[in-house]
């Protein structure tokens, strides 16, 4: 498999790495601290196409592969993995989902809206009791004929106060199991639609995370999105682009966390010398360096095997579950480079090290990462 | 090894901590609020003058009792854990150690009283360097003029009186380094910055500023140039606290996953019905044990007279990892839910926790103390 990047994805990528460290970079502090992203930032990396990223051009997208996004969602992780959750969730999830199962008149509805940052996407599948076990969704669906009606509570929305556009998976037929799971868009301002307090998360704060709820909500019969029955297996194949996008997250934040401590190390002065000269800080930086590359080569592949159409399950649980990981060691072993300052939030490393802990968890935690790598090997 | 009266001690200091201490755990990280009302219950408890003899009023206990009640306390608070574990060892110890009657006469009693002392060493320029300290102290007639700064305080804010080291020597090349205790209504003492912290955000962290401070030429600690010997000697108990510390942390988030991973139901059942769970859970389990016996032996060497540096080091180190690696596996059981704040104590117990591996010498600098003790011995064989 060739790993180099194109001309066209490096200069993307080396653009949104200049757009992160301008615009983005200087404030991610302090969106941290207040818990939200200022709106003109989404409007101005909305006008960059940043939210159509994926989308085919005809649908007033860039039309760009999952690749070249990568590339770009890392580089804005790199400087605030709460902003980059936000486009991530938008495009991987979101658009994606509209993009492959669509019909074409739900693409022309939604897709432009979204593409243009005026649409936000929100996804929701999680419920209170519904994690890891998808199947168990208790939200439901009910034919009523000329509509379907929506009851249910979802649980970790994110962009949930904003969204323009929510992705509902609920139960159409409770008796069939994951074979009775649906999908549907949601218009935001849809009857009944309820979003809840914005979360307090450990991380990533200035991303929205919240409850939605749906009491009641009539959901048009052309809003239902792919088969009656197929929404199990849409999220299944969607979970495959949503967990490049955590691995790519994840390297951001690794590799901006790898950054911070090569300079602080060179930078801090003990014993008479840079703490970078004691073998005990080199050896670190050493470890953090070749598993983020072992990383970062285990998300290109699921991402190019993802553009290539071929089947990328495995591939990107193991890219989720090592990156997740990764970004965990690197940011810890950051903070202990730092020291006390480390501790602290005037580093950037303090971020860093909360914002890697949710990557090991959503879409999908680790362990059940390792159930689908290891099913998989089983059944070969 | 253990006692009898050791485990009835624990069940005495768990009731007390869980009723008292615990329930404002989750408000004073979220407000970064000192536990004031803590004090009053935790000094009849005897908790602050654990390590002070009844002739000043303490409550003398041996150190794996004390260990047990940072331990206890960290558990459910590890803002109140880590004010518990600077007071005793780092404020009181260093004063019963090294001063003059006249000296614990003075502080003794008041800390005993639950007044909070606190530990001046780390400098911004000074950390794992300690002896790079940069504040001064110079003899001048009948005072000492003391210029500087000091970091990461704990109790800052709080504490009557601060120890601090400085360099008694005009000359840059000598690193002669002393010890004094600071007063804090002493002019040109002053309390600096707050910091806003990942965890421990309970306790109360803070600069302390001498700026031309005249301390009385009593304010002196032990003897001149002994400073930096008393600060590691000091240290070397320290860090058995704050092994504890972390033991109590970690000993907190694994209690949190493991009733969840009971509750907790996916696939029909609870997800402590799977594989995958359960050995995390089993690890977790042994490597708190494992941690726990190098504190206690730690702390039973201490009190046995025998050198026990190394072996601090060593139980410091490995709790301070098995504490966050653990807290890390509970927020895993924990899924998603563990990353949100306020809503189960493994969260904020994870942001905790990392301090341990950091303050009272990181653990690059445990490593280094256990290597070099294991080097000199090799070479004295």
């Amino acid at each position: 498999m060739d790993f180099n990047l194109s001309e066209e994805d490096l200069e993307l990528k080396q653009m949104a790495r200049e757009l992160a460290e301008k615009r983005l970079y200087p404030i991610a502090e302090e969106m941290d601290e207040k818990g939200e992203t200022p709106r003109e930032l989404i409007e101005e990396c909305a006008e960059l196409g940043y939210f159509g990223f994926t989308v085919p051009e005809e649908y007033g997208g860039l039309g760009m592969s999952a690749t070249t996004f990568m590339g770009v969602l890392e580089e804005i992780c790199a400087a605030s993995a709460g902003f980059g959750i936000t486009f991530s969730v938008h495009n991987s999830l979101c658009c994606e989902i509209i993009k492959l199962y669509g019909t074409d008149e739900q693409k022309k509805k939604y897709l432009p809206a979204m593409a243009a940052g005026e649409k936000i996407g929100a996804y929701c599948v999680t419920e209170p009791d519904a994690g890891t076990d998808i199947a168990s969704i208790a939200t439901h669906a009910d034919d009523k004929g000329d509509h379907w009606v929506l009851n249910g509570t979802k649980t970790y929305v994110t962009n949930g106060a904003f969204a323009g556009v929510f992705i509902v998976f609920a139960k159409t037929d409770p008796e069939a199991g994951h074979k009775g799971l649906s999908t549907f868009i949601v218009d935001a301002d849809s009857d009944g639609l309820m979003v809840g307090k914005a979360e307090r998360k450990c991380g990533m704060k200035c991303s929205d995370t919240r409850e939605v709820s749906f009491s009641d909500v009539k959901v048009p019969k052309e809003n239902l999105l792919g088969e009656l029955g197929g929404g199990f297996k849409m999220a299944v194949t969607i979970l495959n682009s949503g967990r490049i996008g955590v691995s790519f997250q994840s390297i951001g934040i690794a590799q901006a966390a790898l950054d911070e401590a090569i300079k602080y190390s060179k930078e801090r002065v003990q014993f008479g010398k840079p703490i970078a000269a004691f073998q005990a800080i080199q050896f670190k930086l050493a470890d953090m360096a070749t598993k983020i590359d072992a990383g970062r080569l285990l998300a290109y592949r699921a991402a190019m095997l993802k553009d290539a159409g071929e089947p990328c399950h495995r591939e990107a649980s193991m890219a989720k579950m090592f990156c997740s990981e990764m970004a965990n060691f690197v940011a810890n072993e950051a903070v202990q480079i730092h020291g006390g300052y480390g501790y602290i939030k005037e580093y950037a490393v303090e971020r860093y090290f909360r914002d890697a802990r949710v990557t090991m968890l959503y879409e999908g935690t680790s362990e059940a990462q390792r159930m689908v790598i290891s099913r998989d090997l089983l059944r070969e | 090894m253990i006692e009898k009266k050791h485990h009835d001690f624990r069940n005495e200091v768990r009731e007390f901590m869980e009723s008292t201490i615990a329930p404002l755990a989750a408000t004073l990280d979220d407000e970064q609020r000192f536990p004031g009302e803590h004090m009053k219950p935790l000094t009849e408890q005897g908790y602050l003058s654990m390590l002070i003899p009844e002739k000043y009023g303490g409550r003398p206990t041996d150190t794996v009792s004390y260990s047990i009640v940072v331990e206890e306390a960290s558990r459910v608070c590890g803002s109140t854990g880590i004010m518990l574990a600077a007071h005793n060892s780092l404020g009181c110890f260093p004063i019963l150690k090294f001063g003059t009657e006249q000296q614990r006469e003075k502080y003794l009693p008041r800390a005993a009283k639950g007044e909070l002392l606190a530990f001046g060493l780390s400098e911004s320029d000074a950390g794992s360097d300690a002896g790079g300290t940069r504040t001064m102290a110079l003899k001048q007639g009948d005072h000492w003029l003391v210029n500087g700064s000091k970091c990461w305080i704990t109790s800052a804010t709080r504490a009557f009186a601060t120890i601090a080291s400085a360099r008694t020597s005009e000359s840059p090349e000598d690193r002669e380094i002393t010890c004094f205790i600071l007063d804090k209504d002493w002019d040109g003492y002053s309390v600096g910055k707050k910091e806003n912290k990942l965890g421990l955000r309970g306790s109360d962290t803070a600069f302390l500023h001498f700026d031309d401070l005249k301390a009385p030429l009593d304010s002196q600690l032990g003897q001149i140039g002994e400073g930096f010997k008393q600060m590691l000697i000091t240290l070397d108990g320290g860090r058995i606290s704050i092994g504890a510390m972390a033991l109590g942390l970690g000993q907190g988030a694994f209690e949190c996953a493991l009733k969840y991973s009971a509750d907790r139901v996916q696939f029909g059942k609870p997800i402590s019905y799977n594989q995958g769970i359960q050995h995390m859970l089993a690890d977790m389990a042994t490597e708190l044990e494992a941690a726990r016996l190098l504190i206690y032996e730690a702390s039973q060497m201490k009190d046995a007279g025998v050198p026990f540096g190394h072996y601090s080091a060593m139980a410091k180190l490995y709790a301070s990892e098995v504490g966050r690696r653990v807290a890390e596996k509970a927020l895993s059981i924990l899924g998603s839910v563990g990353c949100l704040t306020g809503r189960y104590p493994a969260e904020r117990i994870w942001r905790d926790v990392k301090l341990c591996e950091i303050g009272e010498g990181t653990s690059e600098i445990q490593r280094l103390v256990i290597a070099r003790k294991l080097l000199k011995d090799l070479a004295t064989v």
